[in-house]
């Protein structure tokens, strides 16, 4: 009944932690741009237009796709928002496939980005509300229990954050957009990085970066007759639960088990660590690579540092993980999501360039936010689904 | 180049008005007579305290009845915040926990210090500190801290479904 | 497409200040529309909020709303930072991909968290506009200015907008401003910010809306008369106050046009115009005529709770079409300053 959608443009700026050489705009622009060229098509073939971002208060700009009309040249034509906290940039990428897979739309631009450096991120995400204790120190100090309750669970060794991120500032060295270039990383000097919230450490949380991320996705007549590189979406895949609720799994969200299984359904994969070639995953502290590859069955339950520790994520493993660098080298709120996607596209496409993994034919683009609670996932493919 | 303008300061500023909303009123109002009360769930009957927003997100139900629960509880996770950000009122490094009051289904964020941080681990038993009597308002900020009672520390399997 | 109905609605009573969480408030207001359409959660295929930090002064603010859905097992949900009509569409897009038959969507807002005149001055370019401070009354006073020296509007006119609207929410009891007024003592009133007077202006309110849509026979097996929903559309058009017409809505125009307003005639217009001389623009824009009646729940000058007033037009129009008053209905959703933006369906009887 869907309509086949291919993402036959992609386009990412520069990331970074202050892109004072650009306004909002302009930096909006720099990946729209990048996409329309990748796409080989102009802001005038474009039917609509999706953007996603993280909290506004975090630029300071309300509903800013109101005033960024004119730097992406839509008026006349149909601007659509979508905000679901860190997922925002998968689920906006999902919301633009939708445009076309309904059969509404033929080519429609989706972009995330975030302008952290025009506000500030820590005050925005931390803004002090009566009624309640003024106890945590940003998502670092809402996620590190939760990385504790999994290093009980699962017994993993103390270093297996470290691996993480060692590897992902490696990988990150190879993606000329990433946002940290640090080729000296070992494991051993990652061990002595200071713990901010203890079990986190400095090096296993994601920088605050300035950046956008593009996509151009075709229907499927459009698809086909475009003269490039093109990765066809096979499936998508949203899931939400609350916060908070006593006996709540927030290791494993439920959300997140059945989001997976539910996209594991729809592309037709029945064991993910065998059909999937490359992996974007949304991994804003170490700890969530291990933890994300149980909860989404591609290890089995308290395997997943083992993954780690046999280097099966690493780019040359069995299952290469975040080849782009991912959250932990480069992290604008809301765009965060749409890297995953897009990287993961750019696989498929084969246009990842240094940090290309050789012949994929499937990959996976994976984004959550709030509280471990809102899922968005979608696999793209070589072939038509 | 150097002359051109790269960056402007355009402060915000907006008033908010928040409400705490009827149910976590009879919270707020325990918190002046030194009580914790929290509210149960008509439809699962777990008890949250605090009553968060007024309601049970699992059952997307109104928060019912008051619940005065325990004193004291039990510490379910914990981090240690050793990070400054702007608006910080604690000293670093302070350990800031999940605390499972007894009686409650719910975990309530908040404070543990008369304690080395390294010395905090799940499972740990604690009590509250409470200001001075003539100091309280309708907040948790009543109590300073909680600190450990000095209890052997509960179990893991009493406290695993409430993580 | 498939054929998509609004099968069931429910909106808050709209006031001026309340003292509940904004989720205690959509409680209710969820539960009343899955009885209205003698659903459970477990019936609804996906979810969709509308709603906007800077309302509540609270990133993430939508988050607690998942809280009033008694989400569990995990649903599919997703969330605009719009007024809640933009998740209606949102939602009948889904629908059209095939993947789910219905959808629950919801708009809330509340204007009384803090200043909304001053808030919406947040939409503006931050970088030249917004650090000026105009607020909302005073954008909308200078496009009514230039609306009456061009004389593409009256000051009569818009008093007449004023007193049918006030009027007509006497009987809506959710509204929250109404009245019989003669159009002698409207034109006599005070100014607020001229040429606007305090009834020119949109009633702030705190409200919810919430609306089920389903797809063919579901719909049909859903609600004796179905709302269809045959044309639905929303364009934008440059923010930029030096630089764009202060006396037409080529949006909201086009936006008609591609939802097919034109093909037949409009019974019923729920029209989401903030301020007195906007819904006369608007009525030029979509090309109606005398014989459609407009806004007869009172419409935003007597309710607007932003981010919910949308949807609650479309809700208003959907009920005229489900209990038989209208044919053919128009539900329409603006946003921005000078209705910057608008989205405009076309729902119909079978």
């Amino acid at each position: 009944m869907a309509e086949r959608c291919a993402v036959i443009g992609v386009g990412q700026t520069q990331h970074t932690s202050c892109r004072a050489d650009v306004s909002i705009a302009g930096l909006v622009r720099e990946a729209v741009d990048r996409a329309l060229e990748s796409a080989q098509l102009t802001m005038a073939d474009i039917d609509a237009i999706v953007i996603g971002k993280a909290p506004d208060m975090l630029e300071g700009v309300m509903m800013p796709e109101l005033w960024l009309v004119d730097a992406l040249a839509a008026a006349g034509k149909p601007v659509f928002r979508v905000h679901t906290a860190g997922s925002v940039g998968g689920s906006t990428a999902i919301v633009a496939a939708q445009h076309v897979m309904s059969g509404v739309h033929k080519r429609v631009l989706t972009v995330g980005f975030e302008k952290q450096s025009d506000g500030n991120a820590m005050w925005a995400l931390s803004v002090p509300m009566p009624f309640g204790m003024p106890v945590h120190a940003g998502a670092g100090g809402y996620f590190s229990p939760i990385i504790r309750s999994y290093i009980k669970r699962s017994g993993a060794p103390s270093h297996i954050g470290c691996m993480v991120a060692v590897k992902d500032r490696t990988n990150a060295c190879r993606n000329p957009y990433a946002h940290l270039h640090e080729p000296d990383w070992t494991l051993e000097k990652a061990m002595a990085s200071p713990m901010l919230w203890d079990p986190v450490r400095m090096v296993e949380t994601c920088p605050s970066s300035d950046g956008a991320m593009a996509l151009v996705l075709a229907s499927e007549d459009v698809a086909d007759a475009h003269d490039g590189p093109k990765a066809w979406v096979h499936a998508t895949a949203m899931r939400s639960e609350p916060t908070a609720f006593a006996g709540r799994n927030q290791v494993s969200p439920r959300a997140s088990e059945d989001c997976a299984n539910d996209l594991w359904r729809k592309a037709g994969i029945t064991s993910p660590i065998d059909e999937i070639d490359a992996v974007e995953m949304y991994v804003p502290f170490a700890w969530f690579e291990p933890m994300w590859l149980e909860s989404l069955g591609f290890a089995p339950k308290d395997h997943g540092w083992r993954f780690v520790e046999d280097g099966v994520t690493e780019m040359t493993g069995r299952l290469p993980v975040n080849c782009s660098g991912g959250v932990l080298s480069t992290n604008p709120i809301g765009a965060s999501g749409m890297l995953r996607f897009g990287e993961a596209a750019m696989q498929v496409m084969g246009i990842a360039g240094d940090h290309q993994v050789d012949s994929v034919r499937k990959a996976f683009g994976h984004a959550y936010g709030g509280g471990s609670q809102f899922f968005a996932m979608w696999v793209v493919g070589k072939d038509k689904p | 180049m150097s002359d051109d303008v790269l960056r402007i300061r355009t402060p915000i500023s907006i008033k908010y008005q928040y409400s705490a909303g009827p149910r976590v009123s009879s919270h707020l109002l325990g918190l002046m007579d030194g009580r914790f009360v929290g509210k149960r769930c008509p439809v699962c009957e777990l008890v949250y305290m605090p009553p968060r927003n007024g309601t049970c997100a699992k059952c997307g139900a109104l928060l019912g009845e008051d619940v005065e629960v325990g004193q004291r509880g039990t510490i379910t996770t914990f981090c240690v915040v050793n990070v400054p950000f702007l608006g910080q009122t604690i000293k670093i490094p302070y350990v800031s926990a999940t605390i499972l009051l007894d009686g409650a289904d719910m975990g309530m964020q908040h404070l543990i210090q008369e304690v080395d941080a390294a010395d905090v681990r799940m499972g740990m038993r604690v009590e509250p500190v409470w200001r001075p009597r003539e100091e309280w308002q309708p907040s948790l900020e009543n109590v300073m801290h909680f600190r450990p009672t000095g209890e052997p520390d509960a179990p893991f399997d009493s406290y695993a479904g409430h993580l | 497409m498939r054929e998509v109905a609004i099968i069931a609605s429910a909106q808050a009573d709209n006031t001026s200040t309340t003292t509940s969480t904004p989720v205690e408030m959509l409680i209710p207001v969820i539960q009343q529309v899955l009885a209205n359409a003698s659903m459970t959660k477990t019936d609804i295929g996906f979810w969709c909020h509308g709603s906007c930090d800077y309302m509540t002064g609270q990133p993430f603010s939508f988050v607690s709303a998942v809280d009033a859905l008694g989400a569990w097992p995990p649903i599919i949900e997703s969330h605009v930072e719009a007024d809640g009509a933009f998740a209606l569409y949102e939602a009948w897009m889904k629908i059209q991909t095939g993947e789910i038959d219905t959808a629950l969507v919801f708009g809330n807002g509340r204007s009384s968290s803090g200043d909304i005149n001053r808030i919406l001055t947040l939409q503006l370019d931050p970088y030249v506009v917004g650090p000026l401070w105009p607020d909302d009354r005073s954008i909308a006073a200078m496009q009514a200015r230039a609306c009456l020296e061009s004389g593409v509007v009256t000051e009569r006119a818009m008093a007449e907008v004023a007193q049918r609207s006030h009027r007509n929410a006497l009987t809506n009891p959710k509204a929250l401003r109404r009245g019989d007024h003669s159009i002698e003592a409207l034109m006599a009133a005070q100014l607020v910010a001229d040429p606007l007077r305090e009834l020119d202006c949109p009633a702030h309110a705190d409200g919810v809306t919430a609306v089920i849509i389903a797809a063919g026979d579901r719909a049909r097996s859903l609600a004796a008369r179905p709302a269809w929903i045959r044309g639905i559309d929303h364009r934008i058009e440059s923010q930029n106050l030096g630089n764009r017409s202060m006396t037409s809505l080529p949006s909201a125009a086009l936006a008609a046009h591609k939802a097919g307003v034109a093909n037949d005639k409009i019974d019923v217009a729920e029209l989401h115009a903030p301020y007195s001389h906007q819904e006369l623009l608007l009525t030029s824009a979509l090309g109606l005529s005398e014989s459609t009646t407009i806004n007869p729940s009172g419409g935003a000058l007597c309710a607007n709770p932003m981010m919910s007033a949308g949807l609650a037009r479309f809700a208003e129009a959907a009920t005229r079409v489900m209990n038989g008053t209208a044919d053919r209905a128009i539900g329409h959703a603006s946003s921005g300053p000078w209705m910057q933006q608008n989205l405009v369906c076309v729902l119909e009887g079978e």
